[in-house]
């Protein structure tokens, strides 16, 4: 170890001196921002199959009930409630903020900025590290006696709090510490994006020429930042309940289950806009590039995504209006919720009028991104119902929700992880993808995405209880009719994974094969496009300069349609 | 070498390389980096305040029956000691303006000795309430004490390794402006965690 640290130690003395180093100072205790963000994205991509075979698993438990699950077993409630639990979890702590923030936000910040490396690589390392502790914690709950913890991803006590109730004595409190331990993690890395991003910026870029991808992840992470101490609280409050015997949270020893549910919401909600925002900005930046036209109002889109973030902290008791809130109370937030769908459909009109009249190239990023507008429109939209308590008290914990969020987080998490892999592949590679496979993956993931999931309102509005492993207990959703959906939604959702071994294997074979990329593929602006690719340590050569904005597209009486940010104004 | 290793795992310094320009921020990083961990922590202490808040209101009798009282003076001394620690951090940084080296790093030390006299104390203070019968599974007004309380005393902890790691600039570093600069996060991390103590004793002790 000692002397491990030390030759960590004399990497980064020897910054600038591009010896060779070893393969685990290279890529395994690298303090790299690149290496990091590589680190994150496989394991968010690994923790993706997980949390992806689990969705299968239980998908074919509701279409053929009791029957064995091929390359599973037998799905019975107690598995099932775990499979479900742990799906939610990891999809949203493991794939949508390690990918979409931590990854991309690892990847892009200091090469759109034009610095060299994060303002504190240390401490990103350590960040992943602990990150990558949390990915085993929670992989290691599975295996315990009793299992993985099966009360949900929102944890509710009592059921929580209580093995006697949840029956999974060790799997409760491994999950809680993997989720405390990835918060801690987030934690870190966050405080080090803003840094970043407001102390070392490349000399020129004020803050209204940082690209909006840049600007979308930090205020994501302030966001994440101001909501997630009441979680930790509850947290910790939640793993005392369990392991030392205290009663924050079990009404029999005076304390109060409800406040959970407001600790957990009070994050859980900004923790929607803190998956969304960095997505809003990915899909900002590939529909500027590939309708070659300047972003239509850049300052709007950003004051709306304040908006958005100071609105998503005075939403969270939508989540409770059948939890017995104060009607006079469930009314004030019925009317925040429907209020913050005003700024993001203020960033959606924005993207649709940049493209309008825009010469729109339909490449494989550009097809993702539209394909993220026209799903999260759905999703959001059907929030819109959600959010009104009147309704929500019919809807509530039915499969209208369930479609609801899948609506919003897929786009989200996996359009969106998408959408930036196939946009950057070439600068984070040196290679180019290849297009066919790329769009049979698109066509492959997006038509059974609308297939899995549009049923599910149906089913949803006959009725449908989320959390029941098995429908043939109640004749009035057993019917032939309602399985039949369910058994629809269950075939998309198979083919919609196995199109993913199409991306699988373009994803690797491009990475080693694929045709050698140029510097610049898609005539981008911003600043990631200027170094060599895959880009060497320390990212630029000469440290740029910045003359303009990122969205400099057609500017006419220019010869080329796009202006990059570094190109001094005579150039 | 030892020393360094850890320095290398703790210290999250920033890189600079050497061909590139000194970038001068209006903000140093470490101070930034400090203050966004700040808000972070004041959410999660309204966290544990609000659930104090609540749990409190939903409840008849408080302190429920049976359970003792919290040492109210004692305690008032301990918060007096913590507050002079404050000072102590202040004059320390005002004789380092003055480029008064010894002088600053006596105050420093000041501050951490008075910060671990706070904590022996309440140590003392939770052995005794211990013995009266409170603890953390005797009833939600015991466990909320502890919780919160325990959290601050945390804090305390932490942030005074993290002084007393800062008290090696005053015997390696030269210029008092490297150590004025180096020690300022730690420092802000100090001043918030005094700030935070009276608060929490009102709440949690006095009303």
């Amino acid at each position: 170890m000692g002397q491990q640290a030390e030759a960590i130690l004399h990497e980064t003395e020897a910054h600038d001196a591009h010896h060779e180093m070893s393969f685990w100072d290279k890529y395994i205790f690298s303090v790299d921002h690149k290496i990091i963000g590589f680190q994150y994205m496989f394991t968010g991509l690994i923790m993706a199959a997980i949390g992806g075979y689990f969705a299968y698993a239980f998908r074919m438990q509701l279409a053929w009930p009791g029957e064995e699950v091929p390359f599973y077993g037998l799905v019975d409630a107690a598995k099932y409630n775990m499979l479900v639990t742990n799906h939610g979890t990891i999809m949203i702590f493991w794939v949508a903020m390690p990918v979409l923030i931590a990854a991309f936000g690892n990847w892009l910040i200091p090469l759109m900025i034009g610095c060299d490396d994060m303002v504190f690589p240390r401490l990103n390392r350590l960040s992943y590290q602990i990150f990558l502790v949390s990915a085993l914690v929670l992989i290691l709950s599975f295996f315990v006696t009793g299992g993985g913890f099966g009360g949900a991803w929102t944890s509710y006590p009592p059921l929580s709090a209580v093995a006697a109730y949840n029956l999974t004595n060790w799997g409760a409190s491994l999950w809680l510490l993997a989720v405390f331990l990835e918060i801690v993690a987030f934690l870190l890395g966050g405080i080090n994006f803003v840094t970043t991003t407001m102390n070392a910026r490349a000399p020129g870029m004020g803050m209204m020429d940082i690209p909006i991808v840049v600007w979308m992840i930090n205020i994501a992470v302030i966001l994440f930042m101001a909501s997630v101490g009441p979680l930790v609280a509850g947290a910790v409050m939640l793993f005392f309940d369990q392991r030392l015997g205290t009663s924050f949270f079990i009404p029999s020893g005076g304390g109060d289950p409800l406040l959970w549910e407001h600790l957990f919401w009070f994050f859980g909600h900004p923790e929607v806009y803190v998956v969304l925002l960095p997505t809003m900005g990915i899909v900002a930046e590939i529909i500027t590039v590939f309708s070659r036209k300047k972003l239509f109002g850049y300052r709007t889109i950003l004051y709306t995504a304040f908006g958005t973030g100071g609105l998503s902290f005075i939403v969270w008791a939508h989540h409770q209006f059948v939890a017995g809130i104060d009607p006079r109370m469930a009314n004030v937030f019925v009317v925040t919720t429907i209020l913050i769908s005003i700024p993001i459909a203020e960033m959606l009109f924005s993207f649709i009028a940049t493209l309008y009249g825009g010469s729109i190239e339909f490449s494989t990023p550009m097809l993702w991104a539209l394909g993220f507008l026209v799903s999260f429109l759905i999703g959001g939209v059907t929030g819109i119902y959600l959010g009104a308590s009147a309704l929500d008290v019919y809807f509530h914990d039915s499969y209208f929700v369930i479609a609801h969020f899948h609506y919003t987080f897929f786009p989200i998490t996996i359009i969106g992880m998408f959408a930036a892999i196939t946009y950057w592949f070439p600068k984070m590679f040196g290679r180019m993808m290849d297009e066919t496979l790329n769009k049979i993956h698109f066509w492959g993931t997006f038509i059974p995405f609308n297939g899995l999931f549009l049923p599910l309102f149906l089913v949803g509005m006959a009725g449908q209880h989320r959390r029941i492993a098995d429908f043939t207990q109640y004749p009035d959703l057993a019917s032939p009719d309602l399985q039949s959906i369910r058994i629809f939604a269950t075939v998309s959702l198979v083919i919609l994974l196995l199109f993913q071994f199409v991306f699988i294997y373009n994803f690797f074979n491009s990475m080693f094969k694929g045709k050698k990329a140029p510097l610049n593929p898609w005539k981008a602006n911003t600043l990631e496009w200027t170094v060599s690719s895959p880009p060497p340590h320390g990212n630029f050569a000469e440290l740029p300069t910045i003359y303009r904005g990122p969205y400099e597209y057609s500017v006419p009486g220019r010869e080329e349609d796009y202006w990059p940010q570094h190109l001094a104004p005579n150039q | 070498m030892k020393w360094s290793l850890l320095q290398h795992l703790l210290v999250a310094g920033e890189v600079n390389l050497e061909n590139r320009p000194k970038r001068k921020p209006i903000v140093p990083s470490g101070v930034f980096g400090m203050v966004i961990f700040i808000i972070t922590e004041v959410m999660f202490f309204s966290g544990l305040v609000s659930a104090y808040l609540i749990i409190r209101a939903g409840l008849e009798e408080w302190p429920p029956w049976g359970q003792p009282r919290l040492p109210i003076e004692s305690t008032a001394f301990n918060t007096l000691l913590l507050i002079i620690s404050a000072f102590a951090v202040y004059q320390s940084r005002k004789f380092l303006k003055n480029n008064l080296i010894t002088k600053a790093s006596q105050f420093h030390l000041g501050a951490i000795l008075l910060g671990f006299c706070f904590l022996v104390l309440q140590g003392y203070e939770w052995v005794q309430l211990l013995q009266f019968g409170m603890t953390l599974s005797s009833s939600v007004y015991g466990a909320l004490f502890y919780l919160i309380i325990g959290a601050h005393g945390l804090h305390v902890f932490g942030a005074l390794v993290l002084m007393t790691y800062g008290f090696i600039h005053f015997k390696r570093e030269k210029s008092f402006e490297t150590i004025s600069s180096n020690l300022l996060p730690m420092q802000i991390l100090w001043y918030f965690v005094v700030g935070i103590w009276p608060l929490l004793y009102t709440l949690v002790y006095l009303i």
